[in-house]
C-alpha cells in the first residue's frame, strides 16, 4: 500500500549555500508527516530531493527501502502537489486527472471510468468536462489532489498546498486532508510554514530552521516539549525572559532573571550559569499567587478576543509577560495600570537553550 | 480611444493616429486597389486603352491554367504555372517544418533551461546576423555552398565526398530557413516564458517522459507562438524572391519568378498583379486550412 521514506544524513548545497544541513528523518508507512519551519529554511528543497527534481549533494532518500539516486521524478512513486497546483489550464478536469494515466498508456475509456472514481473521492462527481479556469480555488485544490492520487503514489508530497485559499476554507480542507489521506492510507509528506497546519493535521512534525531539522516528535510534543528555542518560539506564543540558568544538577533548577529566581525545568544540551532564555506559555500563567512562581506586574494592556482574553503586565525589570484565559460569564478583567500578580507553575517555566 | 488619449495626450493621439492612417490608405489600401482593379483588365498597347478592347475580364487569372503550356506532373497533364504553384508550396512547407524543427528546440532551450546571465549573449548571437541585409548574408550562403566553396572544402578534408549543395531546391531551402528562422524562434519564445515551470515538473511527477512533457503539456502551451511563426515563416517563403533567384538551380522554379518575369521582362503588370493576387489567396485559404486542422484560432495568432 504506502511506503516510508528514510532521509539519511542529507544534505543540499546550492553553490555556497547550503539549504539542507544534514538531516535525517525515517518517515513511516501510512504517516502524515509534516516538515514545518519559516521560509528559506529549506523544507522545499528537501521535498525537491524527496520527489527527485534535485539529487542530495550528500546522504540518501530511501523510498519503501529502495534507493532513490539517479532515479528521475517520473521513475519514483511520489506524487507532489505544488504550492500553485500546476493543473493543466489547456485540459479539462478529468484529462488532469488521468493525465498521469496517459502517459502510462493506458486506454481512454479506463482513463475516464478512474477520474470519475476519483472524482467522488474528492467530492466533485459532475466537474469532469468543466476547465480549470471554471472552478473555484477549493475545487481546484481538490482536482490536484485527485490527479497526485491517480498514480497511486506511496508517497504524497504536499508543498503548502493550502496557503492560497482563506482562512475558512484552508480550515475546512485541512480535515479534508487527513480524511483523505486516511482513507487511502498513502504516507503524506506535507510542508507547511503554518503551525496550525502542521500541529492540527500530522501524526509527526519536523520544525527546521536553517537547513537543520530541529526537533521531530508528535504535535503535542513539539508544542509541550521543545527542545529549543527555536522550536518554542516558532511553535505557539511565548513570554521570554532572559537570565542565568542555576543549579542544574538538583531536581528543581533555578533560573535567575532580573526580576528574581523563578523554579524552572531545564531543557536539554544546558550548562550550569550559562546566559539563556526561560519560555513560558501564555495559557499557563494565571493572575494571582497560588503556585511556585509568582512575580509582580503592572497591567500594560488587556486584549479581549471574544473566546480568550489576554492580559500583557510589566515586571519591575521591564519585560513583558502574558497571561491568557479563556472568557466565561462574570469574567473580571483588570484595568488598565492596576498592580496584579502573574503566577505560573515550575514546569511552565522552561529553560531552552537558544538556537 | 479614450483611454489612448487619456495615455498619451491629444497631440501626441492625433500624430500617431494620423501616421497609422497615412501608411493604412497611401501605403496599403491605395496601390492595392490600383493592383486589383489592373489585374481584371487586359495587358494593352497605349493606343488601345480606353478603347473598346479595354473591359473588364478574367483573362489575366485563366491565363495562369492555359493547357497549351503544360506537362505532365504527378501522373496528370497540368499547367506549368500550375505545376510551380504547387511546388512552392510544398517546399514552404518544409521550410516552415524544418524551421519549427530547429527552433522548438533552441526556443526551449532558451526559455527554460539556459542560465538568466547567459540570456542576453545568446540573444545578441542569434540577433546579430539581421544586422547584415538579406542580400549580403543569402550570397554568403552562395558562396558557402558552391561546389568549390568552404563547406565541400570541409567536407572533403574530413575525407567525406562532396555535394552538390545548390542542385535542385537545396540552396533554396537552407538558404530560406535562415532567413527564415527567427521569425519562427521568436513566437515560439514568447509563448514559453510564459509557461509555469511547475506545468512542466507536474508532468513529469506524474510520470511523463520528456517527450511525453513535451507533447502534451509543453507544445499546446506554445501552440499560438509556433502557429504565428508557421504562417509568417511560410507567407515570407512563398513570397520570397531572393533566396530563389540567388540560391536556386537551372532546374528549380518558385513562382515568384513567374510574377517578376511577366512583371519586368513582359512589362505586363496586369497579369503579374493577377498571378499575385491568386498566390495571395491561395495561401490565405491553405494558412486557415492547416489552422482549422490543428484547430488554432486567428486570436490565439495575435496574441
Amino acid at each position: 500500500m504506502s511506503e516510508g521514506v528514510e532521509i539519511s544524513r542529507v544534505s543540499v548545497d546550492f553553490g555556497r549555500f547550503r539549504a539542507v544541513d544534514n538531516v535525517s528523518v525515517d518517515i513511516r508507512p501510512g504517516e502524515f508527516f509534516s516538515f514545518l519551519g519559516p521560509s528559506g529554511c529549506g523544507k522545499t528543497t528537501i521535498l525537491r530531493a524527496i520527489s527527485g527534481f534535485l539529487e542530495p549533494t550528500e546522504g540518501s532518500i530511501s523510498i519503501g527501502g529502495r534507493p532513490m539516486r539517479g532515479i528521475g521524478p517520473n521513475k519514483r512513486p511520489t506524487a507532489l502537489i505544488f504550492q500553485n497546483l500546476a493543473l493543466f489550464p489547456l485540459m479539462n478536469v478529468w484529462e488532469n486527472i488521468s493525465f498521469g494515466l496517459k502517459v502510462r498508456g493506458i486506454d481512454k475509456a479506463e482513463r475516464r471510468r478512474r477520474a470519475e472514481d476519483l472524482l467522488r473521492i474528492v467530492d466533485l462527481p459532475d466537474a469532469a468536462h468543466k476547465m480549470i479556469a471554471q472552478l473555484s480555488g477549493g475545487q481546484k485544490q481538490r482536482i490536484a489532489i485527485a490527479r497526485a492520487l491517480a498514480v497511486e503514489p506511496k508517497v504524497m508530497l504536499l508543498d503548502e498546498p493550502l496557503s492560497a485559499l482563506d482562512l475558512k476554507l484552508r480550515q475546512h480542507m485541512r480535515s479534508e486532508l487527513r480524511a483523505i489521506q486516511e482513507r487511502t492510507k498513502v504516507t503524506f509528506i506535507y510542508i507547511t510554514h503554518d503551525q496550525n497546519e502542521a500541529l492540527a493535521m500530522s501524526d509527526r512534525v519536523g520544525v527546521m530552521s536553517k537547513g537543520r531539522l530541529q526537533q521531530v516528535d508528535t504535535p503535542e510534543r513539539i508544542y509541550n516539549d521543545p527542545v529549543n528555542g527555536f522550536v518554542a518560539s516558532f511553535v505557539g506564543e511565548n513570554s521570554i525572559l532572559e537570565g542565568r540558568i542555576q543549579q542544574l544538577d538538583r531536581s528543581q533548577p533555578c533560573f535567575v532573571t532580573a526580576d528574581g529566581a523563578i523554579a524552572c525545568v531545564a531543557g536539554p544540551d544546558l550548562t550550569n550559569a550559562a546566559r539563556t532564555k526561560v519560555y513560558i506559555r501564555p495559557e499557563t500563567i494565571k493572575i494571582g499567587d497560588e503556585q511556585v512562581n509568582t512575580l509582580p506586574v503592572v497591567v500594560n494592556s488587556v486584549i479581549f478576543e471574544g473566546n480568550v482574553v489576554s492580559v500583557i503586565g510589566r515586571t519591575e525589570s521591564g519585560a513583558h509577560l502574558t497571561s491568557q484565559f479563556t472568557n466565561r460569564p462574570g469574567l473580571m478583567l483588570p484595568s488598565v495600570g492596576e498592580q496584579i500578580k502573574f503566577t505560573f507553575a515550575a514546569d511552565a517555566a522552561k529553560v531552552l537553550k537558544v538556537e | 480611444m479614450s483611454d489612448f488619449v487619456r495615455r498619451y495626450g491629444w497631440g501626441l493621439s492625433a500624430i500617431l493616429v494620423t501616421l497609422t492612417a497615412f501608411w493604412l490608405l497611401a501605403l496599403v489600401w491605395v496601390p492595392y486597389s490600383v493592383m486589383i482593379e489592373k489585374s481584371f483588365r487586359l495587358y494593352l498597347p497605349v493606343s488601345e486603352i480606353g478603347g473598346p478592347s479595354d473591359r473588364y475580364t478574367l483573362a489575366n487569372y485563366l491565363s495562369l491554367f492555359d493547357m497549351s503550356a503544360s506537362s505532365e506532373f504527378l501522373g496528370l497533364m497540368v499547367p506549368i504555372a500550375v505545376q510551380v504553384f504547387l511546388i512552392t508550396v510544398f517546399y514552404s512547407c518544409g521550410v516552415t517544418i524544418i524551421c519549427f524543427a530547429l527552433a522548438y528546440p533552441a526556443a526551449y532551450f532558451l526559455a527554460k533551461k539556459a542560465a538568466p546571465a547567459q540570456i542576453p549573449t545568446l540573444f545578441l548571437m542569434l540577433a546579430i546576423p539581421l544586422f547584415v541585409s538579406e542580400m549580403l548574408r543569402t550570397f554568403a550562403w552562395f558562396i558557402i555552398l558552391a561546389y568549390q566553396g568552404p563547406l565541400n572544402a570541409l567536407l572533403d578534408a574530413v575525407g567525406l565526398s562532396k555535394v552538390r549543395w545548390l542542385s535542385g531546391y537545396n540552396g533554396i531551402i537552407i538558404g530560406m530557413v535562415y532567413t527564415y528562422i527567427l521569425f519562427m524562434f521568436f513566437p515560439i519564445y514568447n509563448s514559453l516564458t510564459a509557461l509555469d515551470n511547475n506545468q512542466i515538473e507536474a508532468a513529469k511527477d506524474l510520470g511523463a517522459r520528456s517527450w511525453q512533457a513535451h507533447l502534451n503539456v509543453i507544445m499546446p502551451h506554445a501552440k499560438p507562438g509556433i502557429s504565428s511563426g508557421a504562417t509568417m515563416v511560410f507567407m515570407f517563403a512563398v513570397g520570397s524572391v531572393l533566396v530563389p533567384t540567388l540560391l536556386g538551380s537551372p532546374n528549380s522554379r518558385w513562382f515568384t519568378e513567374i510574377i517578376i518575369r511577366s512583371m519586368f521582362e513582359g512589362q505586363d503588370w496586369n497579369s503579374a498583379a493577377a498571378y499575385a493576387f491568386l498566390l495571395l489567396l491561395v495561401c490565405l485559404l491553405f494558412v486557415s486550412l492547416v489552422m482549422k486542422l490543428f484547430r488554432v484560432n486567428l486570436a490565439d495568432i495575435t496574441r
